[in-house]
């Protein structure tokens, strides 16, 4: 385990050659917690207002549409009989998707020792904990009675009625419950010594005591750190089964119902695979923005994006090789009803979805083979951002074509979304970037104490530098 | 008005019984008044029925004398048939929302008339479904959307009378075109002459089955036709003697094991259904019956055309074979009641449940909406609330619900109930007569108004009951029984026998 130690004063960096540093631009620990604090210490930038102007009207956009749906009843949303789960399901399963990147950066790249993690896991958790809380979102309110919700709550009742265990839509409840709870525990544990270090710099004295409070009275000892290093690796290891467990329980929503183009066994590893992409293509768009605006190329290189595009080629690759899986699978089941599915996916009146879904999540990023690409900025950016809109489209082929057509000719409709199924849909990003910009402005967006301990200061001996 | 005129002050009800007192020469006149107005109907008043008979001769002279048009109808001079309604009549049940929202036997329309033509018609005149075109035809002329119909013949159309009244009341104002403006005295019937012109509108038109009309593409119409045969199990009544075993060897299903230990319903009694798709004629009764029983909302024209019809019992119409000149069947639909059902599985509150008599129950006040049972539901026979429906229907409306079953608010989940409002009726006689509930006991809402009987219901246990020995025949067969869903509701085969003179089917394999 690194030692990681709140050091003061000018410490000339000492060279040592490695293959690439991780962090650029010769930084020393002190220059580190200027840079980052700063950020949150310093005037806040006008842009930041003008995003947070533009994040917050989608939060309202958002809350108005929820308070209409309240009132008027999930009529107002484009469904219809074969087709009762619309966009609030796919926008549920595509921002559940999202917050797989946080857990899966900061857990199992932890584990594994992958020492870049450390300059992107503070905000990927912090979108982990956005995206969840809008995934959260939907499936409350999607249901027909609102105020009843609680029904799902297994507490002790005076109608005496558990709620049904057998009922994947349970277990979802649970997962992502649970996910969010130790997602966030996780991040707020790796903030406290950060936490510490705002408060130590702090000049005002609300400052003092917001950050006071919400370091939990850190002073950096040697014992605390042992402990903390301690909780930090068992809460990584907490979160590494849920990053798999999550969406795993959120396919089986789909893998154990009958409906032809849900009922499929290959959904746990296939959802995850694709989770891991979309949440990974989320963390790059949003880096690429942060790195930028708040100069932080040091601190995020190309390395770093680098990495992540390797690593949305392999989940890319994995998610085009099951859509594959399912065509053969479902021709070599025999069904009429599953073969069906998959050729009306395709050539069907949604096939304008699935190709988008295709190009996007196949196609795209094949591109990421080139190490040339890797580097070009703007390439990433865009190539993410279209990620992203191609795992949206893959629930919605998933979730609407599958219903739109199932057994009994007679039952099948097309489904459009209306205004509300659009404005809820655009509010939530108006709800995840609130909260984002809020981090940015007043948290520490990168990890501080876990970047100090990858700098080449932090182990003069370069002993175990190949750890 | 009538102490002014007469100087008479006697009350209205004493001056009808005076009326009555001559009609009612009986002996107990105040038993007798107090019978019929408790039946509503005064057996006396009963018409004399007329003996007819047919004098071939004049009929021959009426015919000869070519009282019907025989031109041939082309493009431009096409032949109009008219026809009253299916679900208004005449135009005299306009105002009934139930009948409105009642589809079409055949085009599945509700709420509106359309000018009904074949394929080949439309795209000769480059209309398609929901076009509005200008019909016009002895000078005068109406604006109808379109509707194709495989089977039409060509350059014929039709159109449906009792649409198009504008002083019927709230429910029937101006729903439809009123056809009674062109049709002549002369040719109620049909005539020829009517000519069309697209307008390049369109109007929208609610359908509660293929959405989209026969612009269903290639792909889905090869699947249909390949499902047709699983979905409605037909044979000719040949085949059936060849092989009284044909509704067993359509369908290839591996082995149904369950992962579970499952439940035995073996205690008596235990619900069950068949449904005789040789004698469903398709007339709809089933669907009213049980809308009226079951207090079923009317959602609205603007709500069936976003596929939100409520109908808990609807006909699947199907048609197989040459689009030209189709075979079409129909299918009774309506929660099949799975002893396994996938519906209850996914309930995250256990809102739907089984009972111990085999019913897929369902319970509104545990319902939250999760729309998850009707989604993995293969018939989709569940229908939501979307919205409150109940709200503001006229007091007179809500006096005439049934005091049973309970009026679902939105967001809530509902389906058939094999009407268990009446098999707890039954359970109660039954207790306080200290027996069992007998064979025909209950009847089921569809059951009671088919006027074919294919709808048979009881207890599947009974070895004594109608509905076990209906169930014995070899033409039963449950529908999507691969998915190992066990439905308590069986469908018995259509047997076809055509007249070999009059079919082209010579051999119905191919």
């Amino acid at each position: 385990m690194s030692k990681i130690v709140e050091m003061t004063g000018d410490t000339k960096p000492v060279a040592i050659p490695e293959k690439q540093p991780l962090i650029l631009g010769n930084q020393t620990f002190k220059s580190v917690t200027d840079k980052i604090s700063g950020i949150v210490e310093g005037k806040t930038p006008k842009e930041w207002y003008l995003a947070f102007a533009v994040a917050f009207f989608g939060l309202l956009l958002l809350l108005g549409s929820i308070g209409f749906l309240v009132w008027d009843g999930v009529g107002i949303w484009g469904l219809n009989n074969p087709v009762g789960w619309g966009w609030a399901i796919v926008n549920f399963v595509f921002w559940v998707g999202i917050g797989h990147a946080g857990t899966l950066i900061s857990a199992i790249l932890f584990l594994f020792r992958q020492k870049w993690r450390t300059s992107i896991n503070r905000f990927a958790e912090a979108m982990t904990i956005f995206a969840v809380i809008c995934a959260l979102l939907f499936p409350g309110i999607h249901i027909g009675r609102i105020w009843l919700l609680y029904y799902f709550f297994p507490v002790p009742n005076q109608m005496g009625v558990w709620p049904n265990f057998r009922s994947p839509l349970l277990w979802d409840f649970f997962a992502v419950g649970t996910y969010f709870t130790v997602s966030l525990l996780f991040w707020y544990t790796g903030m406290i010594p950060d936490l510490a270090t705002f408060r130590d710099r702090a000049k005002t004295r609300i400052r003092k005591i917001i950050f006071g409070i919400m370091s939990l009275g850190w002073r950096g000892g040697n014992r605390q750190w042992q402990h903390y290093e301690l909780a930090y690796l068992v809460l990584a290891g907490l979160s590494t089964p849920l990053v798999l467990s999550v969406h795993s329980v959120v396919s089986t929503d789909f893998a154990t119902s009958l409906v032809p183009g849900w009922h499929s066994t290959i959904f746990p590893p296939y959802f995850v695979s694709g989770a891991i992409f979309s949440g990974f293509a989320m963390v790059m768009t949003l880096a690429i923005i942060a790195r930028r605006f708040y100069g932080l190329e040091h601190f995020i290189t190309h390395q770093h994006l680098d990495k992540m595009a390797k690593v949305m080629l392999l989940t890319g690759s994995i998610v085009g090789y099951s859509y594959a899986t399912e065509f053969f699978i479902a021709w070599y089941s025999g069904s009429e009803y599953e073969s069906f599915t998959f050729i009306n996916r395709a050539f069907g009146p949604y096939a304008w979805a699935y190709w988008i879904m295709i190009t996007c999540n196949v196609v795209v990023p094949q591109f990421f083979w080139s190490g040339k690409l890797r580097n070009n900025i703007a390439f990433l950016f865009v190539a993410s951002i279209l990620v992203n809109v191609g795992m949206w489209f893959e629930r919605f082929v998933i979730v609407v074509t599958s219903l739109s057509r199932d057994y009994l000719p007679s039952s099948w409709d097309y489904y459009s979304p209306t205004l509300w199924d659009i404005m809820t849909f655009i509010g939530s990003f108006g709800l995840f970037f609130t909260f984002f910009l809020l981090f940015l402005r007043f948290l520490p967006m990168i990890s501080m104490s876990e970047i100090k301990g990858i700098l080449p200061q932090a182990n003069p001996h370069h002993k175990d530098s190949h750890e | 008005m009538a102490a002014v005129t007469t100087g008479d002050d006697r009350s209205g009800y004493d001056l009808t019984r005076e009326t009555w007192r001559s009609i009612l020469t009986g002996m107990d006149f105040d038993r007798q008044w107090k019978r019929i107005l408790h039946d509503g109907v005064y057996e006396g008043a009963r018409g004399k029925s007329l003996q007819v008979e047919i004098q071939s001769g004049n009929l021959t002279t009426v015919l000869d004398k070519k009282p019907f048009p025989t031109d041939a109808a082309t493009l431009n001079s096409m032949e109009i048939v008219y026809q009253v309604s299916n679900s208004v009549y005449d135009g005299r049940f306009a105002n009934n929302g139930w009948l409105q929202e009642l589809p079409d036997p055949v085009t599945k329309l509700t709420w509106d008339n359309a000018v009904v033509m074949s394929h080949r018609t439309a795209q000769e005149l480059g209309v398609k479904n929901e076009d509005l075109v200008t019909l016009q035809h002895q000078g005068r002329t109406l604006r109808l959307p379109v509707w194709i119909l495989p089977g039409q013949a060509d350059y014929s159309v039709a159109v449906e009378l009792g649409y198009g009244r504008d002083a019927v009341g709230r429910i029937g104002n101006g729903v439809g075109a009123n056809l009674y403006a062109i049709r002549r005295s002369t040719a109620p019937g049909f005539d020829i002459g009517a000519s069309i012109r697209p307008t390049g509108e369109t109007y929208p038109l609610a359908c509660t089955q293929d959405h989209h009309g026969l612009d269903v593409e290639k792909l889905a119409r090869e699947s249909i036709r390949d499902r047709l045969p699983i979905i409605i199990r037909e044979a000719t009544l040949e085949e059936y003697r060849e092989n009284g075993e044909f509704v067993h060897e359509i369908v290839e299903s591996p082995p149904k094991v369950s992962m579970w230990k499952e439940i035995k319903y073996d205690e008596r009694p235990q619900w069950g259904m068949t449904i005789d798709l040789n004698v469903c004629t398709g007339c709809n009764a089933c669907t009213i019956a049980c809308q009226s029983e079951n207090n079923i909302p009317v959602v609205g024209k603007e709500e069936v055309r976003l596929g939100r019809e409520m109908h808990w019992m609807r006909l699947d119409r199907y048609y197989s074979g040459d689009p030209d000149d189709p075979e079409m069947v129909h299918q009774p639909i309506s929660c099949q009641q799975c002893e396994m059902a996938p519906c209850e599985q996914v309930c995250p509150v256990a809102a739907t449940t089984h009972t111990e008599d085999g019913l897929n129950g369902m319970t509104y006040n545990r319902c939250i909406g999760t729309r998850y049972c009707a989604n993995n539901c293969p018939y989709k026979v569940r229908r939501f609330n979307f919205y409150n429906y109940a709200k503001g229907w006229p007091e007179i409306v809500q006096m005439a619900r049934n005091p049973d079953v309970t009026v679902r608010f939105r967001g809530v989940m509902e389906k058939c109930t094999y009407c268990v409002q009446r098999i707890a009726l039954a359970k109660i006689a039954a207790k306080k007569e200290n027996r069992e509930i007998r064979d025909g006991e209950v009847v089921s809402a569809c059951q009671q108004t088919c006027p074919t009987d294919a709808i048979v219901f009881g207890d599947i246990l009974d070895p004594n009951s109608k509905i076990f020995k209906v169930k014995q025949q070899n033409r039963k067969y449950e529908l999507l029984e691969e998915l190992n869903i066990r439905p308590r509701t069986s469908f018995l085969a259509k047997l076809r026998n055509p007249n070999p003179a009059l079919s082209k089917r010579q051999n119905p394999k191919d």
